[in-house]
């Protein structure tokens, strides 16, 4: 992996517990002030897209795109929100997290690592011969994926799965899901998204990764999602609009989410694809293909 | 042989009462449960019922979810739209990660009757039977329904159970025993080897004792298991027999008279004869017209056993 891309990357996990969990392993960053809260998770969402613009230059293929878009939800899942256990990845009572547009798997291992699931150094080994860092996430392969995901359309409706399963046994763990734009022009999604409101499922959070291009172009020109807030209101959901690249309306979101009842959210985040590397942003090119070397070089240049 | 009652009547009774002793058993349905039988359960037992409506994808991959929380979905509909409709969802949300979901699927083959074809299933078996890691079963009658159903809450991991709309014969006893994998020799015949699954094992049975009036002498083999399928029980009646005759209530493409060629080609090839559906689609009729016209009988295997048996003593 070369570099050094993270302050906490080369000091052993023991470490790591020592300077940001205490016992419980719940984050000292709950007692942190906001401020230095957003800065944390900012600094935790670059060494996240420093990773997968790395991993994906060393995988030669790959999305870069979708995955460098959700990078700040996903940092602020995983190192503030979600109440889960590393070095306990089937514990239980923890949240989940269903990345259904499994192809942006480099924002979700990058993070896995980062957070303790495995070895920073594995993450060189993504969509490699006998790697368990799948081209799409493989939930038998490697601890802390939640769910084998990859073929679009189907995570809304296995979160709710999981969100059903807390209801039953009055778990109080929460179910989160990210989707993409272009994903919700499956089918399923609207079978998924009635069932939620249906079942009034208030534990289930989804984040509609709003960076409006898909491998095709335009989501406008492909086929529009729009009106696209409207579309989740009138099938029951509690809507919320942020820019899903400010860490802070991302936390507000969440913190919002949770306290509405009888209701699942849907908080549509207005993302820029290719975020943080400029040749990359707003470009549908770099949905799929993955840097050169060159191009690694230069992005990592920007996100120092 | 009298009694008859439809595989799906037995799969709700045996439901309620898996859901009594296994409290993580959840049931989804997608608007069929009153044809699927899974109605009582979800009147016993309304906060482990998920009525989907109609959306099968939505249903299997909502199964899919609950599984990875522990508990062991039952989804039923109509065999067409569980295994047509969802197939991408079984493959990729269910079959690929592993997961502890059970599909008890209905209404299979053409004895769906007045429906006609576009909701008679002939291809689950193969679109199923071809995914790794799936166990499928096909059980013959009521009792044997109850066994596999049971059976299937054991297995940790995905479960194809075909049922069927019709009442069929029951052809166990009450004692019945079920091993999954294993497939059951229910008469032992030197002649030939009759390998049935689903509603055509009774009609093997039947087309066994005319046989019988021939001096012909059959072994018939009750194949509940059509994955993984019994390859030593099938070579070695093959082998004992020298003749085989296959009989399903599905495609001949992709069923159990494909698995049972495979398996012979492979290890013991003697004659064969495969009674199933001939690659067409099913149509609207009773139940009993349609087994008729599509050559489902007791007497279109007693046909094939006489082919077969040409085949064998020219070879010999």
């Amino acid at each position: 992996m070369g570099k050094v891309l993270s302050p906490y990357k080369a000091k052993p996990k023991h470490e790591i517990s020592v300077n940001y969990f205490n016992e419980g392993d719940e984050f000292i960053l709950l007692f942190m002030e906001k401020a230095e809260k957003v800065k944390f998770l900012k600094e935790k969402a670059k060494v996240i897209r420093r990773h997968i613009v790395k991993m994906l230059g060393e995988a030669g293929s790959g999305h870069p795109g979708g995955s460098l878009s959700a990078a700040d939800i996903v940092a602020v899942l995983y190192f503030d929100v979600m109440n889960i256990r590393p070095d306990d990845p089937h514990w239980p009572e923890r949240d989940r997290f269903v990345l259904s547009k499994g192809h942006a798997a480099p924002v979700l291992y990058a993070a896995l690592a980062e957070r303790g699931y495995f070895d920073v150094s594995e993450l060189s080994t993504l969509r490699k011969f006998k790697s368990r860092l799948q081209g799409h996430p493989d939930m038998k392969k490697l601890p802390g994926v939640e769910m084998s995901t990859g073929s679009l359309g189907q995570g809304l409706s296995v979160a709710n799965g999981m969100a059903l399963a807390a209801k039953i046994d009055n778990k109080k763990f929460r179910v989160y899901v990210l989707i993409g734009d272009g994903e919700i022009q499956e089918g399923q999604i609207w079978e998924a998204a009635m069932a939620a409101a249906h079942y009034k499922l208030d534990n289930v959070t989804a984040f509609l990764d709003y960076n409006g291009l898909q491998i095709d172009g335009c989501t406008k020109d492909v086929m529009c999602i729009e009106p696209v807030a409207d579309k989740w209101i009138a099938f029951g959901w509690n809507v919320i609009e942020i820019d899903g690249n400010d860490i802070e309306q991302v936390l507000n979101a969440i913190e919002d989410a949770k306290k509405v009842s009888g209701k699942p959210t849907m908080i549509i985040a207005k993302t820029i694809k290719g975020k943080g590397v400029s040749y990359m942003e707003n470009n549908p090119d770099w949905h799929g293909k993955a840097p050169k070397a060159e191009e690694v070089e230069k992005a990592l240049e920007e996100l120092l | 042989m009298d009694k008859k009652i439809a595989t799906r009547e037995a799969y709700g009774k045996v439901l309620v009462e898996i859901g009594e002793t296994n409290k993580d058993v959840v049931v989804l349905d997608a608007d069929l449960s009153k044809s699927t039988k899974t109605y009582e359960f979800s009147c016993k037992f309304p906060e482990r019922f998920f009525n989907m409506g109609v959306a099968e994808a939505n249903m299997i991959a909502t199964a899919a979810g609950l599984a990875t929380a522990g508990k062991v979905p039952f989804c039923s509909t109509f065999a067409v739209f569980a295994t047509g409709r969802a197939f991408d969802q079984i493959r990729n949300s269910v079959a690929y990660p592993k997961l502890n979901v059970k599909i008890a699927a209905t209404h299979a083959g053409v004895t769906v009757g007045e429906d006609g074809g576009s909701h008679q299933s002939i291809e689950d078996i193969a679109l199923i039977r071809a995914l790794p890691g799936f166990t499928v079963f096909v059980p013959a009658d009521a009792i044997e329904t109850r066994e596999a159903i049971k059976a299937a809450l054991e297995i940790n991991g995905p479960v194809y159970i075909r049922l069927g709309k019709l009442a069929v014969p029951v052809i166990h006893d009450s004692d019945f025993k079920f091993v999954p994998g294993k497939a059951l020799e229910l008469r032992d015949g030197s002649d030939v080897a009759i390998i049935a699954t689903g509603l055509m094992v009774s009609l093997a049975l039947e087309a066994a004792d005319i046989l019988l009036k021939d001096n012909i002498k059959a072994t018939v083999l009750d194949v509940h298991t059509i994955k993984p399928l019994d390859v030593e029980t099938i070579v070695s009646v093959a082998i004992k027999t020298g003749a085989v005759v296959t009989a399903e209530e599905h495609n001949v493409i992709g069923g159990l008279g494909s698995a049972v060629a495979e398996a012979l080609c492979e290890h013991n090839p003697v004659p064969l004869k495969r009674i199933g559906i001939q690659d067409v689609f099913g149509e609207s009729g009773k139940p009993v017209e349609l087994l008729k016209h599509f050559g489902l009988t007791a007497e279109d295997i007693v046909n094939a056993v006489y082919e077969v048996l040409k085949k064998k003593s020219k070879n010999m």
